[in-house]
């Protein structure tokens, strides 16, 4: 059988692109780290593949706002391929940095509209920190949404979080309604059982403790925790594991890997 | 030579001594008269005067910073012991103690030992992994982010550039500062107050490392007055590299190119500034500004280029700016450089300021001529600039030219074997340590005693720091800084173990990296401190499942001014440490940096630094999986202390708290030790270790409730049963409080599952251990000593508040 193309974008300033390439290949995928200038050469070259995935590092610096210059690159250089690969139902998957670029480029929440309505704005501690945090996922949340990187997970996981700017802000209520009423929003930070976290578990105060949203078709997907630094049990704090050595992060790799066969 | 108007020619040949010496310092040349001599006699023999270019080369390429003339210089060294002297010359120290054991030890694991920018040890058949640690104490001092920030890219680029580039995989960082909480009065004039200092050189390492993707994974933080004005930063990188690219070499006719950043005026001056003492008139503009994008960016596209093998060789540009890097790969060759081609930041620049610049983030490399397209189309298509600035000669002569003229012209002989050997007194007059009157302290005193210990300083969670660090990226950190049986609760790990799966696929095998420093035990004792350090190093490591047949070591020196007898008999006497207990605990040093000099002078008056010596310890673990944490796991289970406690409270946290006069310094038993480390491995290769935890600082007491309040579990131990041992035959039982906080090396608490102790004490047998307590969650943390009648109980989650809340910044 055909295996599933994974393209993993990567500039100045990238620097998760080693593991994610990792996570994508335990999972059966063929992952590729393509330079955003070798991309802009040959432009169509992103129909080749069948998952593209933003990953987290500090994209020029985040110089302006996190994920902002990258963000303005690819929709000006590269915006009218992104939105038909996205509309096309093919996954995307932004992390961390990723996410912020995929919310400050406007694929996210609504690929459609392909305009900027919320933001990852800075931490309520007001610096970058790095821990394991529970998260909620859709299941406990509602019910379950399209999603296609967030099926055969528990109520609550635990994956790491790394980052200074991570606190989510829709522009406005309605917005918020209708990321609820969507089924958008499939990660929230949370407590052991899945009650409000208090800090450090709300590691930047995310209106609604909102950790990942997902776009109404549930292909685009984005999220500030590090599920590609949880493929193996023995990565946990703890060494939990799901299955045979497994880690949680690796069930959303294989999501999308799945879903494409 | 012809003279432009950029570049001066020097007056050297007619000054007399008064005037070479005025010359020396007014240029922050730090040169000796005896050196400024030497150079005078070259250029009488090349019957003209040097110019600037020239001088400045040779300073920066004779500098302490890229020479180490003191420890690879001759030392007369006298120790005195009972009003008997013994006198021994060395003719270079390190080559002496420390290098010489590894040259002993011969380990065939030992790839590339002390020839490179960092040491190479075997990782698997196909690759090797590299480890270095360097200091940047006078930048940190002078712009503590500046400082810092630099400091950590410049350690990153000893890894690039050693053999022909290693990737990156760790980050480690150890700091001395002044007390935080100093009042404001109290802070020498025209110095950083210590808590600016220590919140500017985190956020540095902070920026640098995480801009990086490089997880910062293991340091500690030491806090005493000496270091007030003259902080330590230790910053230390780890990377991973093919077997076949550790060798370099460089060939007549290859093109020099230099990749990444510009030159600029920052910098300027670095390498002879370290020999400086600080004070409030020291220069800034010596500490180099960095951008870490552009070195991620010169990472990446070098592992690429490297792979493609489009270059012989490659090495950073650090302390001396290109006039290091190029000196130093065309050292055999020779190289001719045209300054006018190296890419600036800003015009203005004057030759030797280019030549000599410490801007950062760039390399240098040697690419054979037929690669010169294809190596630079690598760099470019990343947008990282990369120009050829010259080529390698067989002349070999240090050949520069600027807008036609040439403006150096030396002997590379002469530049890097000219310099004189100094010749430096050494004194060590041994003390006899006493042992303190006994320390007789009630239960509650005790209680009292260990919240104290927990919230000090230098025992306190460094969680604030920490946390701001990604130890994380690269998804490889498996053994974390901080330990919890979940995620809420945490307590300090020993050391951290990388999984390097991503680079090699299918691998089972870690990479543990350990560290061990006390500059208390130091001040009594500089031979006990350095062996204590590298006994805790390996301590920490074997306390989550290290081989201690598979280690191996850095040492860093950050001392005073060698110019003063005793602050070099200091060293002398820790260098012997060194080698004695590599000897003994057959690991071998692989590289190591010394910092000298670190003094200061308020008012006129010299101060220096309570010396430190850091020690850093990197080695394989065949099975990443089959590691251990320190958190205790399950009520029920039992726990073991494993070596010998022993009166040694001199320079301990208790001794600071209770203001104890006198103690002994913890001493090393290496045999004793080395047995214990060997068998908790064998343990391990059971699976028989639910937990271990070194002891160090604070003593049993502290390391059992670490790993109590790191669970939110409780622990009932009987202090009676711990296994004690006699330093002098006179000598009268430990008190509870003596056995509680003693800091005894070589000792390790276990928890171990009921029904597995039997097959544990058959492993341990004839070693010095006990069963001391089990875990039990029902009355919270507890010590007894029926003997003593002494009892002390804790909340767990009390003691974690008392650990936790200490830096909070």
């Amino acid at each position: 059988m055909k295996k599933a193309k994974v393209l993993i974008l990567r500039t100045a300033g990238t620097n998760c692109d080693c593991e994610t390439q990792a996570a994508f290949e335990l999972s059966g995928a063929v992952a590729e780290r393509i330079h955003i200038n070798a991309l802009i050469e040959k432009k169509d070259k992103i129909f080749e593949y069948d998952i593209l995935a933003f990953p987290g590092g500090f994209s020029y610096g985040d110089d302006i706002a996190s994920g902002k210059i990258l963000a303005n690159e690819i929709k000006n250089k590269l915006g009218d391929r992104i939105k038909k690969f996205a509309l096309s139902g093919r996954p995307i998957i932004g992390i961390c940095n990723g996410f912020q670029v995929l919310v400050k480029m406007g694929l996210l929440p609504d690929p459609e509209l392909f305009e900027q309505v919320s933001t990852l704005s800075y931490n309520d501690s007001d610096k970058f920190e790095c821990r394991w945090v529970y998260l909620k996922t859709e299941k406990k949340i509602k019910n379950e949404s399209n999603c296609v990187w967030t099926k055969n997970l528990p109520d609550i996981i635990s994956l790491p979080v790394a980052h200074g700017e991570g606190k989510f802000i829709p522009d406005d209520r309605k917005l918020l309604d209708s990321l609820n009423e969507n089924n958008q929003i499939v990660f929230r930070y949370s407590s052991k059982d899945g009650g409000k976290p208090e800090y450090p578990l709300d590691p930047n105060g995310s209106v609604d403790q909102i950790a990942g949203i997902c776009s109404t078709a549930g292909n685009v997907f984005g999220l500030m925790p590090h599920p590609e630094r949880y493929i193996f049990a023995l990565q946990h704090p703890a060494g939990e594991s799901f299955c045979r050595g497994y880690g949680w992060g690796k069930v959303i790799f294989q999501n999308a890997v799945d879903f494409v066969k | 030579m012809k003279c432009i108007t950029d570049c001066k020619i020097i007056e050297i040949l007619n000054l007399s001594d008064e005037q070479l010496i005025e010359l020396s310092r007014k240029n922050v040349l730090s040169l000796s008269l005896e050196e400024m001599k030497t150079v005078q006699n070259y250029f009488k023999k090349l019957k003209r005067n040097p110019t600037d270019v020239e001088i400045e080369t040779l300073a920066q390429t004779w500098s302490e910073h890229c020479k180490h003339k003191t420890l690879t210089g001759i030392i007369e060294y006298t120790e005195e012991k009972n009003s008997k002297k013994t006198r021994r010359i060395y003719n270079n120290l390190l080559k002496e103690t420390i290098f010489k054991a590894a040259v002993e030890l011969n380990k065939k694991w030992c790839l590339s030992v002390f020839k490179d920018n960092a040491g190479v040890i075997e990782f698997d058949s196909e690759n090797g992994i590299a480890f270095k640690v360097e200091t940047h104490n006078h930048p940190s001092a002078l712009e503590p982010y500046g400082g810092s920030a630099t400091g950590i890219g410049g350690v990153i680029r000893d890894i690039l550039g050693v053999g022909l580039g290693a990737k990156p995989l760790a980050n480690t960082d150890v700091f001395c500062f002044g007390d935080p909480d100093t009042e404001y009065s109290k802070v020498p004039e025209g110095m950083h107050h210590p808590k600016r200092i220590a919140k500017g050189v985190v956020s540095g390492v902070r920026d640098y490392g995480n801009r990086m993707g490089i997880p910062t994974v293991n340091g500690t933080v030491c806090f005493d007055d000496g270091y007030m004005a003259n902080p330590l930063v230790y910053c230390g990188t780890m990377g991973i590299i093919p077997k076949d690219k550790i060798e370099k070499k460089v060939n007549s006719g290859d093109l020099i190119l230099v990749v990444g950043g510009r030159a600029g005026r920052d910098g300027i001056h670095g390498a002879t500034f370290s020999s400086v003492q600080l004070d409030q008139e020291s220069d800034v503009s010596a500490v180099q500004i960095g951008n870490p994008i552009i070195e991620k960016k010169v990472l990446d596209t070098l592992i690429k280029a490297r792979d493609l093998n489009l270059y012989r060789s490659v090495t950073d540009c650090g302390a001396g700016g290109l006039s290091s890097a190029v000196g130093e790969l065309g050292k055999k060759t020779g190289a001719v450089v045209y300054l006018d081609r190296v890419p600036l930041k800003y015009d203005g620049l004057c030759p030797w300021e280019i030549w000599i610049s410490e801007a950062q983030e760039r390399m240098v490399f040697a690419v054979p001529p037929e690669n010169k397209e294809k190596i630079v189309e690598i760099f470019e298509r990343e947008n990282v600039e990369a120009v050829f600035i010259g080529e390698f000669t067989a002349d070999g002569k240090l050949t520069l030219i600027y807008e036609g003229d040439v403006v150096t012209n030396i002997d590379m002989e002469f530049l890097h074997n000219g310099v004189p050997k100094p010749t430096r007194p050494a004194l060590c007059k041994i003390k006899e340590e006493k042992i303190q009157k006994p320390v007789e302290m009630s239960s509650s005193e005790i209680s009292e005693a260990l919240k104290a210990s927990l919230s000090d300083l230098n025992v306190c969670s460094k969680e604030w720091i920490v946390r701001q660090y990604d130890h994380e990226v690269q998804g490889q950190t498996v053994i974390k800084p901080f330990q919890g049986n979940n995620v809420e609760v945490s307590g300090p790990g020993d050391a951290a173990i990388i999984f390097p799966y991503t680079v090699v696929r299918g691998t089972k095998k870690g990479i543990v990296l350990s560290n061990g420093i006390n500059p208390q035990y130091g001040k009594i004792n500089t031979y006990k401190m350095a062996a204590s350090a590298i006994e805790e190093a390996l301590r920490n490591a074997v306390a989550v499942g290290a081989d201690i047949e598979k280690m191996s070591l850095l040492d860093n020196f950050c001392w005073g001014n060698p110019d003063e007898p005793e602050i070099l008999g200091s060293l002398v006497r820790a260098a012997n440490a060194c080698y004695d207990m590599s000897k003994s605990f057959d690991v071998p040093f692989i590289s190591g940096k010394d910092s000298l000099h670190n003094e200061y002078s308020i008012g006129g008056k010299k101060y220096s630094i309570p010396p430190a010596l850091l020690i850093s310890a990197m080695g394989v673990i065949e099975n990443a999986a089959n590691t251990f944490t320190m958190p205790l796991k399950n009520d029920g289970d039992k726990v073991f202390v494993l070596g010998t406690t022993r009166n040694e409270l001199g320079g301990s946290v208790l001794a600071k708290i209770k203001n104890i006069k006198y103690g002994i310094v913890p001493d090393v038993h290496p045999q004793e030790s080395k047995d214990i480390m060997k068998r908790i491995y064998r343990a391990a290769s059971e699976n028989l270790i639910e937990a271990c935890h070194d002891c160090s600082e604070g003593g049993l007491v502290v390391a059992i409730s670490e790993m109590a309040f790191a669970a939110g579990k409780g622990v009932k131990i009987d202090i009676d049963a711990v296994k004690t041992g006699k330093i002098k035959s006179q000598e009268t039982e430990l008190t509870a409080a003596e056995i509680l906080f003693s800091e005894s090396n070589g000792r390790f608490v276990v928890e171990v599952k009921p029904g597995n102790e039997a097959r544990f004490g058959e492993i341990l047998e004839d070693a010095v251990f006990a069963e001391i307590g089990c875990v039990n969650s029902d009355k919270g943390i507890v010590f007894e000593s029926e003997k003593n009648k002494i009892k002390i109980q804790e909340a767990p989650e009390v003691l974690l508040n008392y650990w936790r809340s200490t830096i909070n910044w």
